[in-house]
């Protein structure tokens, strides 16, 4: 009777989760892929630091394969921090979280998506580098694949901390400090639990529990961690 | 439960709306109603509380005193989002992505109208030639068809349309006004911002007048 009605009377027009999902992924992407030459500069100061540290401690392969593992997550988390202060700036900035908040879908499972996407474009290329780091820094070739590990386990729980920070951080001018200095205390115990793990690996102990509790925070923060950021994003959006 | 609440239920209705910002008055207290097929302008000088009424509205601002109803329905995430399409100055849209790419991932996210699809909602706006350029080397006008496109595009039976002759020339304007005509004859309510300098297509619109 009132066929003229949109949206109500249509509700096979309405956007599946799934659908939504995978148009933001590929937004993203398609974003990343214009903007590779920015993507390539975390990369690009990973390898420049890693093989800058031989040359400063000397070329003592002994000593680089001591430190090599807990050098490369420092350089794996500081290479994180500029992405992800900017995780929501542009959208922000051009009112697309604007549209984000009036979408039938919930903004933390859009937060989340984003944060895949992110972590996917700016971090998952860290990690495949991370064989030739090993490399320049005499890392032992048994330690590197608990390195990757506690890294894969690692980098999507800092990505999800950040996020939040991010959100909150969003609406701020020079946020970039603000985000360096509130990262840090929450990026702490995460690099110690994944120090751990390699530490562990390197002198031939178990190292399954350092990484078990890097995976028990990642499942929490998965759940966790895009709420929060949509109730910060929604606070960006207001002021 | 079973029963529809009385068809006359207007989508979008505010009793004693009023908001304030360092306990000092914005707008309000306002009383209005928006029901199918109206249109409602929102009339005002410049800082008059135009752009927060409508945020407002759109759950972009919170804590305003009063009561906003959605469909009769208190207003909440479940019975705003889905239904209110939001125009703003802001385009909503990625400057690196084309308008193609950039309403594409807005139907992701909203669905599509039945029958309607991006290209065909470019065309209509008159923005078909520039389909596939990043939106940034569009100018301020063509940027504002993009948004309108997204109008005809996604969604939804409440338009809140801030400021939406901003940029455009005098046929953007008409298009705007034939937008507008063609929503509420659908069964849509519009709700529009202006500062007076356009006229206005229907001379049956209601009009709030903000900011005496």
């Amino acid at each position: 009777m009132n066929e003229g009605r949109i949206g109500r009377s249509m509700p096979a027009a309405k956007a599946g989760m799934a659908g939504a999902c995978i148009a933001l992924l590929r937004r993203d992407f398609v974003l990343a892929w214009r903007r590779r030459g920015e993507l390539f500069l975390p990369l690009l100061y990973a390898v420049i630091v890693a093989a800058l540290f031989p040359f400063a401690l000397g070329p003592d392969p002994e000593l680089l394969a001591r430190i090599a593992g807990g050098v490369l997550l420092v350089i794996v988390v500081l290479a994180m921090l500029p992405a992800l202060e900017s995780m929501f700036r542009a959208d922000l900035e051009d009112g697309t979280l604007e549209q984000w908040l009036l979408a039938p879908q919930p903004l933390a499972l859009l937060a989340l998506i984003r944060v895949i996407a992110h972590w996917l474009t700016t971090v998952l290329p860290l990690i495949v580098v991370m064989p030739l780091l090993g490399v320049l820094l005499n890392l032992p070739v048994k330690v590197l694949p608990v390195l990757i590990v506690a890294l894969l386990l690692a980098t999507p729980l800092l990505a999800l901390l950040g996020s939040v920070l991010s959100a909150l951080a969003a609406g701020a001018r020079r946020s970039g400090i603000l985000m360096a200095l509130m990262l840090l205390p929450l990026a702490v115990p995460v690099v110690i639990f994944a120090a751990g793990a390699v530490a562990a690996a390197q002198s031939g102990m178990p190292y399954i529990a350092p990484l078990m509790w890097l995976a028990a925070a990642l499942v929490l923060a998965i759940v966790l961690a895009p709420l929060a950021c949509a109730a910060a994003l929604r606070i960006a959006v207001e002021s | 439960m079973t029963t529809p609440p009385a068809p006359a239920a207007p989508l979008l209705s505010a009793h004693r709306l009023a908001f304030s910002r360092n306990d000092e008055p914005v707008f309000g207290p306002l009383d209005f109603s928006l029901g199918p097929g109206e249109t409602v302008l929102v009339e005002g000088d410049n800082g008059s509380g135009k752009t927060t009424l409508l945020r407002v509205l759109a759950g972009m601002l919170p804590s305003a005193e009063g009561e906003i109803r959605f469909d009769g329905k208190p207003a909440s995430r479940d019975s705003r989002n889905g239904h209110v399409l939001w125009l703003g100055h802001r385009t909503g849209m990625n400057e690196s992505l084309s308008a193609h790419e950039n309403l594409g991932f807005l139907a992701g996210l909203y669905g599509t109208r039945p029958g309607m699809t991006a290209i065909a909602a470019m065309e209509r706006v008159g923005i078909a030639a520039w389909i596939d350029e990043p939106l940034r080397t569009l100018s301020a006008g063509q940027k504002k068809r993009v948004g309108l496109a997204r109008l005809l595009l996604i969604p939804g039976d409440i338009w809140l349309l801030d400021e939406p002759y901003a940029n455009l020339d005098r046929h953007g304007i008409d298009l705007v006004n034939a937008l507008i005509a063609e929503h509420c004859a659908r069964g849509g309510a519009t709700l529009v911002t202006s500062h007076g300098a356009v006229r206005f297509a229907d001379p049956r619109a209601r009009h709030i007048r903000l900011g005496t």
